[in-house]
């Protein structure tokens, strides 16, 4: 086929091309002639067929995601928002954290264990992007009901593969989540998350200005592989007929990466670049589109001097192609050399393939013929925006109405104590660490806290002591009753989880992780939950940063729960102050901090014993939240408690039992007064967490939560081998460990 | 007067910045070493860090072993100079003939990462002079391709030398053959182990004990009372 030139499209306006099966709309087609006055040529029909896909553009959430902007709480640690590759906030001492959540959901079910692997370099490139050393790395991750076998086909190839990838990188995997439910069977949801730390003058930004100044491309050689990944397999509902969609899933090469980012490192300690942008979805197209429209000037690309894995590869596919392991920079023409040189020293491939132009248009060539003339902001950022149509689901009173709280509560000790056993042993609440242990979590040792502790943990800075937590927390069944409350409470728990470690909050990101914005019930749900989320963050004065939406996480008619996932950031200035989970000495005073009410919607208990998911989710208070964050903060920093743990899923037993375990020690406790024996141990009442106070800070502590109004009791002490709830039952730390350790080993090994 | 200690970057390497901050941390003087250089800077023992060295392709160790570092490594550590290879590291030791058997992938067949019970079981190396024989110690474990192999009649010598630096106590985390988890060359110079002293020498930081800085004492006192 000859070659689809300017000239040529110029000349031929009525050829028949292939919008359709790049996945654009007609009539976003005609806005493409619209903004080119004529037919677009091949390659500029790929770039915008990738760039205006739902991933690149957000062009279904757009509208909701404005909010986060606008809504946005008085928080002076905020240095980079929204837009570029992440958010960067201030957390003292000169140094600044870069942080970011994002979905690689349809490839990781496609190829487990690459589409995992690539979600694990994808955002850790957006991290190095800014100017940040990567320092540690979570994953948020959601799967299929346990024992299903798709679920065994999927989870060990991601969990292989995030370990793959990120122990290969030297990244600590410091935290995120494990959750299996069957509305993600077919749509497993696989986040990651990474922070990156840099000084404050560090700091870069994805934009090419200077004319004259090169583009160069530089790590892997480009392949073909991911081809489209982004408007194919990430904008589109599967059906389970259709062909095979492997090609389009990218393959990953961990070493690459961790020479790229030791290079790149390298090339900023010299301040050789001017503008710089990762390669990840969209490839060079995102790349040369964004880097133009957020610089001065225009550019030019040649894009045959590209170094190429596979030589047959045509200019549309060499810009579709979603290679990972590539970085695109903008430097001025005296760093040339010296920043070759690097590339020299750490065997990465570097490339000028084009220069910074005094022009408007992007403008790439192929062997002196030109095939790209585009106003590239029309490329990266002013793509289709749709007002899709939203309404509250015909069913979603009846779900509410289906109260949790009716269902059978057990009557006797004996019943009580086998569904703590039944509970602590479910795959939701048993210990990941089958999971967990494929990952490095100790390498660059700066691991202050990392899984199973409520937020992961690393110090930054070796003489002050400095150091930044993290926390992922979303709850689907709770966004699935309430979205709006749903996604508030995911982003309370994560709040309470880094609180809980000792660390103060300073900023979220999210992924949102929904089903197809087509459907306007799955539109309310989204709304909702981002409506809710903006309103959270306002109140508990933590700005969003960044983050990511994932839809179409659906097969056929049938949407994943809403499932927004929350990462907080937090900061604690001493990490020898940081409270762990661990129950570890004997004698300590237990304290119940909150309140706690008959609140069983979507809780644990519900879904573990009687497989119910109705009624709705624990209140949200964020006040309290806040108020109970200070309290732990300012405990932790005082020396009054020695380790915390926050409520969630599963309710006061799970907590309990879990820092039990991690301790190595027994609790007796007492049912407080006013409550019965079961709400006490299984309610989800959020705003909680429990503490153990050394009795010789013990009024010190109460007298505290007393003047603040945070509600603190008594429940027990730590003491024994066993677990024991006085005057219904004990349950021996062994039996326990063996329930709550078994679980997934025997599913998944 | 303090000791130089280099350590080793390949590419690929990770725990390269972890290992001078244990060197610095005992007390000695740390030197960043690079693969592509003979020169090794006038260092008195090497560390050759843990990681995935060249991605760990073809097999663990097997490009390193060929660097222009490591042909000045082998000839001083020959020669009598301490080296420590510490997972990577190890099986760069064993791919270079310096120590012996080799070191296949996990029995299990899954990166494991766990804190690891160890003993001493021999306290007269160049690395291993602060413990004491039957010592018991808890470390960082994490590797891939950790499970030591070698024929029966080395591991028999190794026994009966004494040069079975170190066993897995409780738990056999990757398959090694008779619990191996480090050895050391018959002139006590050369060290290999599969778990990471360099992670346990802080409290608070990993897996919060101080029990794999013994190394990095044992080597300065060695060097400075030389």
């Amino acid at each position: 086929m000859s070659l689809d030139t300017v000239k040529h499209a110029t000349g031929t306006p009525d050829v028949e091309q292939p919008w359709k099966e790049l996945g654009l709309k007609e009539d976003e087609y005609a806005r493409i002639r619209e903004i080119l006055g004529r037919r677009p040529t091949g390659a500029e029909l790929a770039m915008y067929s990738v760039m205006w896909s739902e991933h690149c553009s957000y062009k279904s959430s757009k509208v909701h995601l404005r909010q986060f902007g606008e809504k946005v709480p008085e928080n002076d640690a905020m240095l980079v928002g929204i837009g570029e590759n992440a958010g960067v906030v201030d957390v003292g001492q000169g140094y600044a954290v870069t942080f970011k959540v994002e979905s690689h959901n349809h490839p990781s079910y496609i190829e487990p264990y690459q589409g995992a692997a690539t979600g694990v370099g994808g955002i850790v490139r957006d991290i190095l992007a800014m100017g940040a050393r990567p320092v540690a790395v979570v994953d948020p991750l959601r799967f299929g009901a346990a024992e299903h076998p798709d679920t065994k086909r999927v989870l060990p190839g991601v969990v292989a593969g995030i370990g793959g990838y990120g122990n290969c990188l030297g990244l600590p995997n410091i935290g995120g989540e494990v959750v299996f439910d069957e509305c993600y069977q077919g749509n497993p949801l696989v986040n990651a998350g990474c922070i990156g730390v840099m000084k404050h003058e560090d700091i870069h930004l994805a934009k090419a200005s200077g004319p004259g100044n090169k583009v160069i491309l530089y790590g892997a050689r480009t392949g073909g592989d991911g081809i489209g990944g982004v408007s194919v397999l990430a904008s589109e509902t599967f059906e389970s007929t259709g062909p095979a969609k492997r090609p389009a899933v990218q393959v990953g090469d961990p070493f690459q990466e961790k020479l790229l980012i030791e290079c790149t490192l390298e090339i900023f300690k010299e301040k050789l670049v001017a503008g710089i942008q990762d390669l990840g979805g969209a490839g060079l197209s995102c790349a040369t589109s964004e880097l133009a429209s957020a610089g001065s000037g225009g550019m030019r690309v040649d894009l045959e001097t590209v170094p190429l894995r596979d030589a047959t590869l045509s200019p549309e596919e060499i810009l579709m192609s979603e290679s990972q392991e590539r970085m695109c920079a903008v430097v001025e023409p005296q760093y040339v050399e010296r920043f070759m040189e690097i590339c020299e020293k750490w065997d990465v491939i570097a490339t000028v393939i084009g220069e910074v132009t005094d022009g408007e248009r992007l403008e790439i060539f192929w062997h002196g013929e030109q095939i790209v003339d585009v106003p590239p902001r029309t490329v990266a950022h002013e793509g289709p925006v749709y007002e899709r149509p939203y309404a509250r689901p015909s069913w979603q009173d009846a779900l509410q109405a289906d109260d949790a709280g009716k269902l059978p509560r057990p009557s006797t000790p004996q019943e009580l104590r086998a569904q703590v056993l039944k509970l602590v042993g479910s795959p939701n609440q048993a210990s990941k660490s089958w999971i967990t242990d494929q990952y490095d979590r100790f390498v660059q040792g700066n691991t202050v806290l990392a899984q199973p502790e409520d937020a992961g943990m690393v110090r930054i800075d070796e003489e002050s002591n400095l150091g930044v937590a993290m926390a992922t927390d979303g709850n689907g069944r709770y966004a699935k009753l309430d979205p709006y409350a749903g996604a508030q409470l995911a982003l309370a728990e994560a709040y309470r989880n880094v609180a809980a470690s000792g660390a103060k909050p300073l900023a979220i990101s999210d992924c949102l992780n929904f089903g197809s914005p087509e459907d306007p019930d799955v539109m309310w749900q989204f709304a909702e939950a981002t409506r809710g989320l903006a309103d959270g963050c306002l109140q508990l004065g933590t700005p969003v940063t960044g983050g990511n939406v994932s839809l179409y996480n659906q097969t056929g008619d049938t949407a994943i729960h809403p499932t927004p996932v929350v990462a907080v950031l937090g900061v604690i200035d001493d990490v020898t102050r940081r409270t762990p989970i661990a129950f570890a000495q004997e004698g300590q005073l237990l304290y119940l901090l909150g309140d706690t009410r008959e609140e069983f919607g979507g809780s644990a208990w519900s879904q573990v014993i009687h497989d119910h998911l109705g009624g709705l989710p624990p209140r949200v208070d964020l006040d309290r939240e806040k108020l109970l964050g200070e309290i732990l903060i300012s405990a932790s920093r005082d020396g009054m408690i020695d380790a915390a743990h926050d409520l969630s899923d599963g309710g006061l037993v799970q907590a309990v039992v879990e820092s039990c375990l991690r301790g190595g020690r027994g609790a007796r406790l007492v049912v407080p007064d006013g409550l019965s024996a079961f709400t006490f141990l299984f309610s989800e009442s959020a705003g909680r967490a429990v503490v153990a106070v050394p009795r010789s800070e013990e009024l010190r502590f109460t007298d505290m939560c007393g003047a603040r109004g945070l509600p603190a009791t008594r429940i027990g002490v730590i003491d024994g081998e066993s677990v024991e709830l006085q005057g219904e039952f004990s349950v021996p730390l062994a039996e326990l460990r063996q329930v709550h350790e078994a679980t997934i080993p025997s599913l998944l090994a | 007067m303090t000791a130089r200690i280099g350590v080793v970057t390949f590419p690929g390497t990770l725990d390269d910045r972890d290992s001078l901050r244990a060197v610095r941390i005992a007390g000695a003087e740390p030197v960043s070493l690079w693969h592509r250089d003979k020169d090794l800077k006038q260092v008195d023992a090497v560390v050759l860090a843990g990681g995935f060295s060249y991605g760990d392709y073809l097999r663990a160790g097997a490009i390193s072993r060929f660097s222009p570092v490591m042909e000045t490594v082998i000839d001083q550590a020959k020669a009598g100079m301490p080296v420590l290879g510490i997972c990577n590291g190890f099986q760069v030791l064993t791919e270079s003939h310096l120590l012996p058997g080799a070191m296949l992938r996990n029995n299990h067949l899954h990166f494991i990462c766990r804190e690891q019970k160890l003993r001493v079981e021999n306290a007269e190396t160049a690395w291993t002079a602060d413990y004491t024989a039957g010592q018991e110690i808890s470390i960082p474990l994490k590797n891939m391709d950790g499970r030591y192999v070698a024929d029966e009649r080395t591991l028999d010598e190794l026994e009966a030398e004494g040069r079975v630096a170190f066993r897995y106590l409780d738990f056999n985390p990757n398959g090694s053959l008779r619990d191996i988890a480090g050895i050391t060359n018959a002139a006590g110079n050369v060290v290999g182990l599969m778990p990471h002293p360099e992670h346990a020498v802080e409290p608070l930081i990993g897996t919060g004990g101080t029990d794999g800085l013994g190394f990095f004492t044992s080597i300065l006192k060695k060097l400075v009372n030389a």
